[in-house]
């Protein structure tokens, strides 16, 4: 039972992964982007891992693809005229592609994995609140430094738009 | 390996799936059966017929509130740990890690504050005022 869940979750994962990058129209790309990251979070479950899974959920499916999905909504492009890549396009992606490949396989191969049945923990949000408050209160106050930079940079780049286009309706 | 609250959660997305799909394949089977001739095929927008096309550029400023969105995400993030832990390690240290989550708050609190003094929200207002915009406002 266990077994065949985890391959369900990484087929729809890999599946959805593929339909993503190979989709010609960007909305069902970035729709079947939600199952690629709902795939994502049902591994992360199956490994014990629920604080990740839950985040992977809240921030990923609930947060990022609703950015996704408005990039996709202001750009101007219409889906049928999606510019057709030129084959030297095709050429460095592919090479790159293939590097970045061949780093990852020989990182996974190269590394000592702990394959001993270790019980996972019944669940790990209690024991990372815990170590949070008090091993790691310094990063975790600083986490929310992180965000209010985060939401000024974002309100600065936003507003000198803004002044563009107040100015482009005015003349 | 699979915990037994996982395959609660598992059993809930099914019976989800389950129930979309039964009360759509119901309706496909009792509805009454027409092709799709005139206004049948548009989209239906409480009875008003949509006008242009929906592949339209919106506005910027919706792209600013998703922001703001997956930030205050994040912030939800991390008050989740704190607030599973804080029955247990109330004796303990209740104080302090209240006053280290208010502290955390705080902060975000201050960027709140700022982009509401910088009039970054009330895009709506700034819409408002000019006159003959060709930005859709609304979706």
């Amino acid at each position: 039972m266990g077994d065949m869940v985890f391959y369900l979750f990484a087929l729809m994962t890999v599946l959805s992964g593929f339909f993503v990058v190979f989709s010609k129209n960007i909305v069902h790309a970035g729709f079947s982007l939600m199952f690629t990251l709902f795939g994502v979070a049902g591994l992360f479950a199956m490994l014990g891992a629920d604080f990740l899974a839950i985040t992977q959920t809240m921030v990923y499916i609930g947060g990022v693809l609703v950015l996704v999905l408005f990039v996709v909504m202001m750009t101007r492009i219409p889906a049928q005229n999606l510019p057709k890549s030129s084959f030297n396009r095709k050429i460095p992606a592919g090479i790159f592609s293939v590097l970045i490949f061949a780093i990852v396989f020989k990182v996974i191969g190269g590394t000592e994995w702990n394959v001993l049945p270790v019980d996972a923990p019944e669940a790990t949000i209690s024991m990372i609140g815990q170590k949070l408050l008090t091993e790691f209160i310094f990063p975790f106050e600083y986490a929310s430094i992180v965000l209010l930079l985060a939401m000024i940079g974002a309100a600065i780049l936003i507003r000198e738009r803004k002044i563009d286009d107040d100015e482009e309706v005015q003349s | 390996m699979l915990h037994e609250h996982y395959a609660v959660v598992l059993l809930f997305i099914l019976f989800g799936i389950f129930f979309a799909n039964l009360a759509l394949g119901a309706a496909k089977i009792f509805r009454p059966r027409s092709n799709r001739v005139g206004d049948k095929g548009v989209s239906f927008e409480c009875g008003e017929l949509p006008v242009g096309s929906a592949w339209v550029r919106f506005n910027i400023r919706f792209y600013l509130i998703a922001l703001f969105f997956i930030i205050f995400d994040v912030e939800v993030i991390f008050i989740y740990p704190w607030a599973a832990v804080f029955k247990s390690l109330y004796p303990a240290l209740g104080s302090l890690m209240f006053i280290e989550m208010m502290v955390f708050i705080a902060i975000l609190v201050l960027g709140l504050v700022y982009i509401w003094a910088k009039g970054d929200l009330d895009w709506v207002k700034t819409l408002s005022k000019r006159d003959g915009n060709k930005e859709v406002s609304g979706a």
